[in-house]
This record gives structure tokens, sequence and C-alpha cells, in this order.
């Protein structure tokens, strides 16, 4: 198995949201993570939807998604020509003995403290899955009260847009 | 007995009513003395109105003649202006009725049928219907009363959130936030419902949105940027399907229920004569392509035919035509048809490749594929492409002689049921419709009576929907008032939906329904007997050993005449004298044996090659004859 990364456009309308993430249980898949959010038509949003499975399945899964009204577009997004990102939220332990050291790995990711407790910080990370998870285990070791974690968002490199194209114009 | 006088004419009455009430403003009786010729785009300038009242003039503009429902609190609003309308409103008995009699109408005449119900119950009890109507890709638009927009989340009387409860099972839903749009939602509930690969769409509209003050203006513009249906195939892919065609020296022509629904049968019966490949029809599909054509093996699948069934397991070609390759049909999906290339045309794209491998891949309306392929395959030939398929033609000639659809009669001297249901087909003839529930019974009028015609025989083939025949007969009486329509349905099936024989009889839909009555759940019976040791676990109905209920005198307490019969030399006798009845719906209980069983049969899970021909007999079938 895969993951594969989809971009589904779809018409921002109350519902969707629902239809496009049932019909991923209901045909057997397992989401593992999803984004949404309005794009520069505010008519269309798009999901980012990574999925772990084989291409065949995937193929059926994309097909039925595409049946669904309210799906303009799907589009599968290759890693290699693509810039994917996530946003991590992490409250690490940090008394006035660790505070250097976890600044310390901020910097080293080039993450940010967004709030300061006397015995915690607040850390803002966006990066590929990897490099967050690299982040976290090394936050690990400072001991992490709580974490939050966005879907990824990605977008194809270079000039070319998916959200062009008549059929998007008319939404 | 007493024989109930139609009351057609309390539908007559309103709307001589509507036509005489001086009240009415210009526009309105315009709309309703229009001709029914007009189009369906009828211009309307905006004119104020209540969203009730916008909902009845979208269903008059959309040219609906019928609906099937059932008023309640919710659904309230609409039906005042429904009252004066010039569509007719069908009150059925329970709301399940209403759908399948949408279905019926749909599937009999090719429009979109139209059910209405109220908020939550109402609306629950269309969900079989709707399922049912998704399965089989009927053109259906479902219409519900849903609790007032401020009630909406809190668990208010009669709320049930059926946009989701349908999300699974409705090609799509609408829950209506305002009044202006209900002209819209509606043309596009519709268009979506019948064109593409059709199905039921469901519009959800709260009380308060029906009550609110509106214009209506028509015809609205459609607003679906993510819906294209593919009509047109790839002319590479055509090509390559003729190519195949005129090479293989095994294929079948595959036809399910596509073909009907995109009025495509012409054009199958010139591409098989053109080509002379062998043709196989699903349960779907049943009337696509005459069952008396020499070119014709059957159904194929569960209880197929053996030719059928062999024809499509030994192809080395298979050209499926708007079926989808169900589990009914290839039996284990791994061992069917293992030397097959699949050319596979559906409007369908996410059909094609679900079950099967593709070899050619073909989306596009059935239609429009047949008619392609049959100028593709026509330049092939005058290429000089093409093979003899004469060896294949003479084994599976000796496949149809040596297993020809058949059965026992009883030998506890009972009436058969195959007998009854070959006779029916016999005495009424190609040019009426038969509508069946879900059973031994469904099966058997699949097998022995000669479908001719294209729209002659409805059933519930995907969901398996017991209770569909009566109301579906209705729906098809009400689409085809001129056509004879018989039910032939289980005592099972008929114990579900017959109340709607009451709706039949009050409202002038003299339909016929044959109960092949085995006292019962007959299938099931037979699961029992074949693979549960004959343990027979409530499956006895006791509609033999009590006559609990009676059929015939529930038929008469629901204003229908009862007939019985119980004997071989009874049957056509019986028959005849309920062709003889116009005026009245009439119910036939035959009292048949409980022992007789579908075969041929392919057991579920297994290969198709462990076709059974009847209990205990393999067709002997030498691999080397292939």
């Amino acid at each position: 198995m895969t993951m594969h990364t989809l971009s589904v456009l779809v018409e921002n309308k109350p519902g969707v949201l629902a239809r496009v993430s049932g019909l991923f249980s209901r045909r057997g898949f397992n989401i593992d993570s999803l984004a949404v959010g309005e794009t520069e038509n505010p008519d269309v949003s798009r999901i980012t939807i990574v999925v772990n499975a084989e291409s065949s399945p995937l193929e059926q899964v994309t097909k039925q998604l595409n049946k669904l009204v309210n799906v303009l577009k799907i589009v599968e997004l290759d890693p290699q020509v693509s810039v994917a990102r996530e946003l991590l939220l992490v409250k690490v332990r940090a008394d006035r003995s660790a505070r250097s050291q976890v600044l310390e790995t901020v910097n080293l990711f080039r993450a940010r403290v967004v709030d300061v407790a006397p015995d915690t910080l607040t850390i803002e990370a966006t990066g590929t899955p990897d490099k967050l998870d690299a982040l976290l285990r090394d936050l690990e070791a400072f001991g992490i009260k709580e974490m939050v974690q966005s879907g990824l968002v990605a977008i194809g490199r270079g000039s070319r847009s998916i959200t062009a194209g008549p059929a998007l114009r008319a939404a | 007995m007493t024989r109930p006088t139609p009351e057609t004419l309390a539908h007559t009455a309103r709307r001589a009513r509507a036509a005489a009430d001086p009240t009415l403003d210009v526009d309105q009786a315009a709309t309703r003395t229009a001709t029914p010729a007009a189009p369906a785009v009828r211009p309307a300038a905006a004119t104020p109105i209540s969203g009730a009242s916008s909902l009845v003039r979208s269903l008059e503009a959309l040219e609906v003649d019928v609906v099937f429902g059932i008023p309640g609190g919710a659904i309230l609003p609409a039906y005042d202006p429904l009252y004066d309308s010039t569509v007719r409103h069908i009150l059925v008995r329970h709301e399940q009725g209403a759908g399948h009699a949408a279905t019926g109408y749909a599937q009999a005449t090719g429009k979109v049928g139209v059910c209405i119900a109220t908020s939550g119950p109402g609306a629950t009890n269309l969900v079989t219907p709707i399922a049912d109507a998704y399965m089989d890709s009927v053109a259906m638009v479902a219409i519900t009363g849903q609790v007032a927009s401020p009630l909406i989340g809190t668990d208010g009387f009669q709320e049930a959130d059926i946009q989701g409860i349908t999300l699974p099972i409705t090609k799509h839903n609408f829950l209506v936030q305002n009044a202006e749009e209900i002209p819209r939602v509606l043309a596009e509930a519709f268009h979506l419902a019948s064109s593409g690969r059709p199905g039921p769409v469901l519009v959800d509209i709260p009380k308060d949105v029906l009550q609110a003050s509106t214009t209506f203006s028509w015809p609205p513009t459609l607003d679906l940027p993510g819906y294209r249906p593919t009509l047109h195939p790839h002319g590479k892919q055509i090509r390559e399907a003729a190519r195949l065609m005129a090479a293989a020296r095994r294929p079948v022509l595959y036809v399910g229920g596509g073909v009907l629904k995109a009025g495509a049968t012409d054009g199958l019966r010139r591409l098989a004569e053109l080509t002379g490949i062998p043709v196989v029809t699903t349960l779907m599909a049943l009337g696509a392509f005459p069952d008396s054509h020499q070119q014709h093996l059957g159904m194929p699948g569960m209880h197929g035919t053996v030719a059928a069934v062999y024809g499509l397991q030994k192809a080395d070609l298979i050209v499926a035509l708007g079926a989808r390759f169900d589990d009914r049909v290839t039996g284990k999906l791994d061992s069917f048809a293992p030397d097959a290339a699949v050319v596979h045309a559906d409007i369908d794209p996410a059909e094609i490749g679900k079950n099967r491998h593709v070899d050619v891949p073909i989306v596009g309306d059935a239609k429009h594929v047949i008619d392609e392929l049959v100028a593709a395959v026509t330049a092939e030939r005058s290429a000089g492409r093409t093979t003899d398929l004469g060896d294949w033609w003479t084994q599976l000639d000796d496949l149809r002689n040596r297993y020809p659809l058949g059965y026992d009669e009883p030998v506890d001297g009972t009436l058969s049921p195959q007998y009854v249901i070959k006779r029916l087909g016999e005495i009424v003839g190609p040019d009426a419709i038969f509508v069946a529930g879900v059973g031994q019974h469904q099966m058997w009028a699949s097998q022995f009576i000669s479908y001719e015609k294209p729209y002659t025989w409805l059933n519930s083939g995907g969901l398996g929907t017991m209770g569909y025949a009566v109301p579906a007969a209705m729906g098809a009486k009400v689409g085809k008032p001129d056509t004879v329509v018989w039910a032939v349905d289980g005592d099972g099936c008929f114990q579900m939906t017959n109340q709607e024989l009451a709706t039949c009889a009050l409202e002038g839909i003299p339909v016929k329904i044959a109960v092949i009555n085995n006292g019962n759940l007959g299938m099931v019976r037979q699961w029992q007997t074949l693979f549960y040791n004959e343990r027979y676990s409530n499956t006895e109905l006791g509609t033999h050993k009590h006559r609990i209920p009676d059929f015939v005198k529930l038929a008469e307490a629901l204003g229908c005449v009862g007939l019985r019969c119980e004997s071989a030399d009874d049957v056509d006798k019986t028959i005849a004298a309920a062709m003889e009845i116009n005026d009245a719906p009439v119910v036939i209980d035959f009292v048949v044996g409980k022992d007789a069983m579908v075969w041929p049969m392919v057991a579920a899970g297994t290969s198709n090659d462990e076709i059974m021909f009847a209990r205990g007999v393999r067709p002997a079938f030498d691999e080397d004859d292939i």
C-alpha cells in the first residue's frame, strides 16, 4: 500500500464534506489526513485527502468521488512535483532548566514559539510530515503535554493551476 | 362479493372544481389548460406565490402527470396547491408503496417517477424504495417535507435527517434552504434523476420554506458545474472493440439494464444480427432482446440457463453493454470467464473495472455505443475481417438442447408453480407488463415467461426488495393504463405491501396479481433444503396450513376480485376469468406445492463452473468441447 494525496475541488456548499468523507468509509478506505479550505474562488473549496491504498481500489474510489454531483475535479498530486505541508502546534514541558534546550530544538527546525507559560512552551511548526515527525521525536524527550496537527495541504509545483478550467469558472 | 366502482372520479372532480374556480389568476389557469405537448421549459414570468405553490408549479412545468404520496404535518402546505393542480396525486396506504409505485411508473414509461412523503417516519418509509431505485438505476424524484428550519437539529417532532440517511442511496439529494431555490432544485433533481446513469434524487423541503412567500419563474437556470455525464464513446475504443469482435472465436454480448434505459434495443438487435454473436440478457435486461430470438441464450447468473452461464464462462470475448458484473452474474469472481477479453461499455465510468478487469473500457450511453459499434463492425466486415462462429454455435446449441429450462411435476400431486407461471405468460402474451416480487416466483417468472418486448418485465434486481411487486405494478398501470399489468408475487412478498390494492381499487387501477402461494418463504426454504439440512427455521408462513390470511377474502376486503386456483385443470380458466375483469384489480391465489425449486443454480460464492442443472445433477460438459 502506498500513500496517495488527492486534491478534490468541490462546490462550497453545506454537507459536501460529509458526502466526500462518507464515500471513503462506505467503500472501505481509511483517510489518513484531511484538510478543507476555500480556494481563490469562494464558490470552490479544496479538500486535500491523504489515503493509504493500492492503486486499483484508489482508482475505484476516485471514480466514485467523481460521481458526486458537488465534486468538480480530482487530481492526484505526485509527491515529486508538488509541495506538501502540515501545521503542528505542540505544548512542550519546558521549565527553567529545560527551556534553553527546547529553544535550541525550535531554532534547529525553524519552528516558532507562539505561547509561553512558566512550565511550558507552545511551538508552531510547518513542514512535511517527515520533518514534523523528526521535530516531535526531539521534543518527546522534554515531555509533550498536548499536540494538534492539521491535515496535509499540497499544491503542484510550476505555473500550472488545477483550478483553471471551464467547469470551475461556471461554479 | 361487492365490486367497487373505481373512484377516478375524485380526481376528475377536483380538476373540474379548479377549472370552475373564478378566483384563480389567469396565469395559473393558463398553465393548467396548456396542452401536454408544450415544452418542458414552458416559460413563466415571475409571480408572487408560496413556496408550496412554487413546488407544485414546478412539477407542472416539468410535465409531471402523477405523483404518489401521503400527506402529513411538514408536507401539508404542499398539499393545498396540489388540490387544484393538473398533477394527479394518488393517495397510497404506505410511503413504501409510493416509492415503489414511482419506480414502477418510471420503469414502464421511461419518465421520472415522483413520490411525496412528510418528514420523519414518512421520509424514512421511503428509504427502502429509494435504495431499491438506486441499485436498479431508476429515475425517481422523492419529495419530502422537513420540520421547519428553526427546529432542524433539535429532535423536533417527526424530525429525521433524511438527507443524511439517504446520502449513500441517492444519486444526489437536496435540503432546500429558501423558497427561491425551489424551481431550480426541482429542475436539477429531474435532470439528475433522468440523465446519465439514472437514479433516485431526494428533495427535502422544510415546512417554513413551503410556507414562505417567493416568486416563481420558469425555466430556471441549472447550476450543476460538477455534473457532466459522458454520452458519446471514444472512437478509438469503439474501433478496438469492433476489431476484437471481428476476431473473437467465442464472443458473447452480455446485455444489462443500461440497454433498456438508453432505449438501445433496436440497435442491440442490429448489432447482434450483424455479428451473429450470442446474446445473454441479465435479470434487469429481460425484454431488451427477444427471448424467442435464435441468438438469445437466456439469462446468465445464479439461476440462469446452462447455455448462458457456460457461454460467458467459456467465452474468449465478453462485450458488456450497460451491465455491471454483479456477483449474481459472475459467481466466484476470480473464476469467472477466465479466458475472456472484456469490452465493457457503461455510462458510469465507476462501473468499468469495478469488479472485473477490462481490456477495452468504453464510457458512453448504450445507444450511442451500440450505434457506433454497428458502424465500426460493419467497417471491419467490409474489410473482410470476420470469424466463423459455427463451432461456437454448435457447442452452444448442443448445450441448449441438452439443458433447456424445465421443471419436474411435483410428485405429491400439488400444483406446480412453474406451470402456473408458464401458462400465465402464454395466455397473457408478450404485450403485457409483468412485475415480480423477490424470490422463487421472481426467478420462475424470469425463466418461464417469454419477454419479447422492452419494458415488459419489471423487478427489483439489485436490492432484492420483497414487497416490490404490488406497488410497482400499480405505478406501471398508472403509467401505461392501456396495457395489461400482471404482478407475479409470492405469498411472503404479497403480505408486505398488499395494502396498496386498496389504493388500486379506489383510484381505478385494475392491476392483476398472481400470488404464487406456496405457504412459505420459498427461496429461503430452498436454501434451507440445500444448505441447512432441511431445517426449516421460520420459513413456514401458515398461508397453507391455516389459510391465514385467506387471500381471496383479503382481496375482497381490499376492494378487489379474489379468485383461487388449486389444480392444474383450473389454471387456464382462472387466468381467463381474471383477464375478463377490467374494472377492478384481481388477485388470484394460486395454491402451489412448497417443494419446487429454482434450477439451474450456481450456489452463492461458488464458481459458475459448478452450475447445477438440477439437484445433484451437474451438466456433463466436456472441457475438450471448447
